[in-house]
């Protein structure tokens, strides 16, 4: 096993997640699409996709796809700044990584404390 | 066989082709990092885009069908919404691709796949442009 084997990092576990959230918020885009098409029909069609939505687990897996959407943009930040060639050293790597976390986290709760309350 | 080659080489035939000759087949010399650039390019631009799609989307918390038909139908949030779904799902089949070459090693199925996303992807893209244009100019 590689948990066993292998200690695990914070650098090696959030590129893994960087690929899983890219995946989840892939999946986010169709729902997206589908909820442009909702829209732009109206009527029924919009009812039944705001009723999905609003359940409590449509909420849960929009609460899922906000959270891997806020991650994927921090981390691919981080990785846009190694691509300028910046923050390459040890120190640096790691405490990027626990910034993206944190912020991750902290972005999320603050989205849905508002959309919760009923928008901006 | 001469005593500076090694046993590799002595059982090998001789290699009558040329130097470009034995690089073809081998990779990309004009679009290799095609697929680099353009995942980084789109990465870019979802930067701001994300943020202000996050940003419309809390706003619109709550609100009714005709209050959501009339904030997309603003030209600048039809454009951003427009290029948003332009770039990520162009991004998403980028990543999406890279993710399948590395752990699909069945051939068939890798291939499969690949038509799936890049199809999938181009439908999902039309279909929300399809729809901003709806919203924006049927109301």
């Amino acid at each position: 096993m590689l948990g066993t084997l292998y200690r695990l990092q914070i650098t090696s576990v959030m590129s893994l997640m960087h690929r899983v959230t890219g995946i989840i918020a892939s999946v986010g885009a169709f729902g997206l699409a589908w909820w442009l098409l909702a829209v732009a029909k109206g009527g029924d069609a919009y009812a039944s996709a705001s009723a999905c939505l609003g359940s409590p687990l449509g909420t849960l897996v929009l609460a899922a796809f906000t959270f891997a959407l806020v991650y994927h943009l921090l981390n691919g930040i981080r990785h846009l700044m190694w691509d300028a060639g910046m923050g390459f050293e040890l120190p640096e790597v790691y405490r990027s990584g626990y910034t993206v976390i944190a912020l991750a986290v902290v972005l999320t709760a603050v989205i849905w404390f508002i959309a919760l309350r009923g928008g901006a | 066989m001469s005593e500076s080659k090694t046993p590799d080489q002595a059982v090998q035939r001789p290699d009558f082709r040329t130097p470009v000759g034995r690089a073809r087949g081998l990779g990309s010399g004009k679009t290799g990092t095609g697929h680099f650039w353009w995942q980084r390019v789109t990465a870019v631009a979802l930067v701001p885009l994300v943020a202000w799609f996050i940003g419309t989307l809390v706003s619109l918390a709550g609100a009714d069908l005709a209050t959501v038909q009339t904030v997309i139908a603003r030209p600048f949030n039809a454009i951003a919404f427009a290029l948003f779904a332009i770039a990520m799902f162009w991004h998403a089949k980028l990543g999406l691709q890279v993710v399948i070459e590395d752990y699909i090693h069945q051939r068939a199925l890798e291939v499969s796949l690949q038509l799936l996303v890049t199809f999938a992807c181009a439908a999902g893209a039309l279909a929300s442009l399809y729809a901003i244009a709806r919203i924006a100019l049927l109301g």
